[in-house]
């Protein structure tokens, strides 16, 4: 079920108390800690409204577990992570099916996973709330950043025309269909995609009484 | 006068024609490839692309807007936004979760405690103690949050009626506006971007006062809505400038993801306070206004009512807070819970007298948990949620993700303005030039949440 | 006061250039640049409570070519700083800048990549607001400090701006350091600015760069920082002698043995003796 790596390998592994790192402050050296493992939640899933949605879903779409990766259900929410193949034909039957019908997409952003397991870093993240049926759903798409392609939302859902021009700005996933991807936020010569990991945040040190305190990210951590 | 065209000997394409009238020769420029230039070869027809720039008095802000005219007529409208990028959902990643507050109240500027609600109701739900938040603290919330909507649609009317040239909405807003922030810096101790909704609770419970000055508003406030209906609602220009002008109705407010006061005016009675309720307004009585005509002056009806809404809310917040009586505003877990007890001391406001006593003398792990707690940040459990609140502009939601950490993973705003945006060139193409800033006033766009 | 007794009455005397200060800080226009939440605090203090117009200063001219003063209220971000530099090329002589709030004077709470740190680095700033935002009465009393600037400066309206690096006060550290005779290689370099640090890596007997801010050890002596006034921007005023300050001249050549103090670092600081040490716990 989950593999068992040692301490201080790369990536976010943990002591018992938070620290990063190797962490192994016990002198002991024998610390293993489990890497991550991507699982779903299992159905059902103890809320009627999520399992009224899945069970809608799956009525709706023939073939849904080729489409969708993994099915989360946390704090009272529902996330389904779909390919990218799969991801328009998915989002045209929540938008039209009538026991789903989720009108209206509130949000479509990015996330950056560096650690994610499969190696699909830029998640982005699409927020659909449906206005007959009062409820929320979460889409999340995964891409690499070698190849960073999703098809667009905006054939189905127009909103979604800043919102992925503002998630390939600040992450650099390509929508494609999407009739004029370019920069929003930042100038258009910028190079770069700010809000990625590896990505600095771009501080300088500021002087202050003959003393230079850093910008955050370069400040003493310990934790 | 002879008014035969001739082309001259030796023409090519590009001669002109001329006519002879008297002793004058009077050129026709016309043929050639004009038409084609043109595209469509109307009469008087004259295609220009306007800049509103960045700074502009009447953009509402940092915003830019690309105008494509044909005379009067607008053919094309583009926005450009960022110039007021600030990185702040960036920057929330080196911060811890309390500090994200402070940074999150700055990007809609105009409602920052509604930013701050969303955000903190976002991390409680991640941490596990929505049910643990004290009662007291969600009403505050409700009430602090009704008095900034207030003032926010305060501001959206002083500016809207200042952009259209009626400064006298200018001032009156602003005079009102100065009300409400004085009760909100009795609250929270600042008249803007406070850092005062913390995750768990409130930074600090209401001071004493307070309540008083809220009803003394309360007496006051209704007469000043009288007094804008007075002021506008009837003036012929005001009318003329905003009825029946960028119009949208609800079909394609969905389709471009419009909610809000928009929505509202288009005839859909949506309102998260009452659809899908959160901080207990489900036990609020009040109206959400709608109008069906969906044009400017419909958004402006529709944002004035609200403010009448809000006062009733504020009255319903005062009520149950004496119901409830005295008790805490933050969690009882003292491993989220902020724990500074701040009050004003002799050099201004910092950690109270009480609280150093406690923490120094009494109480080790008191002092453990402010120390660990103001220099690292409580953890949060990893885990994503999305929070929508109804705010001032429209639907306001905050995902959040957490690995675990002391800082947030990754925090994005969904801001009511950025979409909201959106809308403005279907509202304006088609229209006329003076249109496009009672388009961009009647979304009421604050930049601030736009580029965040 | 001789020559005005002789003339005929209501006739006042006065310099052009007091004049002048007066006109241009009488109706400063400023020019529409409110870019965040200063940008609202602006225009409370524009509104009635707060009231600009009693200084002139109702009118924010939307064009910058009518306007005198650029109230940059609010965070710049890289993308808006050309349009900043635009707008203030365009206004005319004579012209001043104010840079409102934190984010405006000095990036503020946004240090990163998206934000100017400090529209110095864009336009020439005559005052500096803090504050976040900075309350309207805050703002008027910069304003009002920008006036008694301007009714004091020269005739062509530039006054007198700090350039950066530049700065008529001692640093602190430029005066603890130079007292201090550490022999060299004893300071911890890494938490001096850049400039210290050139500096003390330059040998002991190199003459120090030339610049306002660049201050000879033995001169510090004599230039305790209360006795330094930088140009004052309320006028002439006297200069008070500052009493109750010890004299310092010469005196620490009597403290310290430069000698004594050793190259390589040890507990015994008072000379007294060393006591046991880590080797002796075997």
């Amino acid at each position: 079920m989950s593999e068992l790596v040692p301490n201080g390998v790369a990536g976010r592994r943990h002591d018992a108390f938070g620290a990063k790192g190797s962490g192994d402050t016990s002198g002991f050296g024998g610390l293993v800690a489990p890497a991550p493992v991507l699982g779903s939640s299992e159905r059902p899933f103890g809320d009627d409204a999520a399992d009224g949605v899945y069970d809608a879903l799956e009525r709706a779409f023939p073939g849904l577990d080729d489409a969708i990766e993994r099915v989360v259900y946390a704090h009272g929410e529902l996330t389904l992570y779909v390919g990218r193949e799969q991801l328009l034909a998915v989002g045209r039957t929540l938008r039209d099916d009538p026991a789903l019908r989720f009108e209206l997409l509130s949000s479509l952003s990015g996330a950056d996973y560096p650690d994610d397991p499969t190696g699909r870093r830029l998640h982005s993240v699409v927020h659909l709330a449906s206005l007959t049926h009062r409820r929320r759903i979460r889409v999340e798409v995964s891409v690499t950043a070698e190849d960073p392609v999703m098809p667009s939302l905006t054939g189905l859902w127009p909103t979604a025309d800043w919102h992925e021009r503002e998630t390939y700005d600040f992450f650099g996933i390509i929508y494609e269909g999407h009739h004029a991807l370019t920069r929003i936020m930042m100038p258009d010569d910028w190079v770069g995609h700010p809000q990625r990991k590896d990505y600095p945040l771009g501080g300088i040190p500021v002087e202050y009484k003959g003393a230079q305190v850093p910008p955050p990210e370069k400040r003493r951590s310990y934790s | 006068m002879t008014t035969d065209t001739h082309t001259g000997p030796g023409a090519g394409p590009y001669e002109a024609g001329f006519t002879e009238s008297g002793a004058n020769r009077v050129y026709t420029v016309t043929g050639g490839d004009w038409e084609q230039v043109l595209g469509s070869g109307e009469e008087g027809a004259e295609r220009i692309v306007v800049n509103m720039g960045p700074q502009h008095p009447s953009t509402h802000g940092v915003l830019r807007l690309v105008l494509d005219i044909e005379g009067e007529t607008v053919r094309q409208t583009r926005l450009v936004i960022g110039y007021l990028h600030t990185g702040i959902e960036k920057s929330c990643e080196y911060r811890t979760w309390t500090q994200g507050v402070t940074f999150l109240t700055r990007a809609d500027y105009l409602s920052p405690l509604f930013t701050e609600t969303a955000y903190c109701l976002s991390v409680e739900r991640l941490l596990g103690v929505t049910d643990q938040v004290p009662e007291r603290a969600t009403v505050i919330r409700v009430l602090v949050m009704e008095l900034q909507r207030i003032s926010s649609h305060l501001v959206g009317l002083a500016t809207s009626g200042m952009e259209l040239g009626a400064t006298t909405a200018m001032i009156v807003g602003f005079r009102e506006r100065e009300k409400v922030l004085d009760i909100l810096e009795m609250i929270t101790g600042l008249r803007m971007n406070h850092a005062f909704v913390r995750p768990g609770g409130l930074a600090q419970d209401l001071p004493d006062g307070a309540e008083a000055a809220i009803m003394e508003f309360l007496v006051d406030m209704p007469g000043r809505i009288k007094e804008y209906h007075r002021l506008l609602t009837g003036q012929p220009i005001w009318r003329n400038r905003l009825i029946d002008v960028n119009y949208l109705d609800a079909a394609s407010c969905l389709a471009l993801g419009i909610t809000g006061p928009i929505l509202r005016s288009a005839g859909l009675p949506w309102d998260l306070r009452k659809t899908m309720p959160y901080c207990g307004y489900e036990t609020y009585e009040f109206d959400v206004p709608t109008a069906t005509e969906a044009d400017s002056f419909a958004r402006y009806l529709v944002r004035l009512e609200e403010m009448g809404e809000s006062l009733k809310i504020i009255e319903q917040c005062l009520d149950k807070l004496s119901k409830l009586g005295p008790g805490p505003v933050m969690v009882a877990d003292k491993k989220i819970a902020w724990p500074a007890q701040l009050s004003i001391g002799s050099d201004g406001m910092g950690n109270s007298l009480d609280h150093i006593r406690k923490i120094m003398g009494t109480s080790m792990e008191a002092l453990i948990h402010h120390f660990k707690l103001v220099t690292e940040g409580f953890r949060v459990p990893p885990g994503q949620v999305y929070t929508a609140i109804e705010g001032p502009r429209g639907e306001l939601g905050v995902h959040v993700v957490s690995d675990g950490g002391t800082k947030p993973f990754r925090v994005h705003v969904r801001d009511p303005s950025f979409v909201n945006l959106q809308a403005v060139p279907a509202m304006t193409e088609g229209g006329q030039v003076g249109d496009v800033i009672v388009a961009v006033a009647s979304v009421d766009p604050v930049l601030g949440g736009v580029d965040r | 006061m001789g020559l005005e007794e002789k003339l005929p009455g209501g006739v006042l005397l006065a310099s052009v250039e007091k004049l002048a200060g007066l006109g241009r800080k009488s109706s400063l226009w400023p020019v529409t640049f409110g870019l965040a939440c200063c940008a609202i605090e602006m225009m409370g203090t524009g509104a009635a409570r707060y009231d600009l117009a009693r200084f002139g200063m109702e009118v924010f001219r939307a064009s910058p070519r009518q306007a005198d003063l650029m109230i940059v209220a609010g965070r710049v971000s890289q993308k808006m700083a050309p349009v900043l530099r635009q707008i203030y090329d365009q206004m005319a002589e004579p012209k001043w800048v104010l840079a409102m709030g934190v984010c405006a004077s000095s990036g503020g709470m946004f240090n990163n990549y998206a934000i100017v740190q400090g529209v110095d680095h864009v336009v020439p700033v005559d005052m500096y607001l803090p504050g976040c935002p900075p309350r309207p009465e805050m703002l008027m009393d910069a304003i009002m400090k920008l006036h008694r600037k301007i009714q004091t400066g020269p005739v062509n309206g530039k006054l007198d701006r700090t350039e950066i690096g530049e700065s008529p006060y001692p640093k602190p550290i430029e005066v603890a350091t130079a007292q201090s005779a550490l022999p060299e290689g004893s300071l911890d370099l890494r938490t001096l600015s850049v400039n210290d640090r050139k500096r003390f890596r330059m040998p002991a007997d190199a003459p120090l760069p030339v610049g306002r801010g660049a201050v000879e050890p033995a001169a510090l002596d004599a230039r305790r920082p209360a006795a330094v006034a930088p140009p004052s921007v309320f006028g002439r005023r006297k200069a008070l002698p500052v009493l109750g300050q010890p004299e310092t001249t010469g005196r620490l050549d009597d403290l310290f043995d430069a000698g004594a103090i050793d190259a390589a670092p040890t507990d015994d600081v008072h000379g007294q003796g060393g006591g046991p040490t880590t080797e002796d716990l075997g």
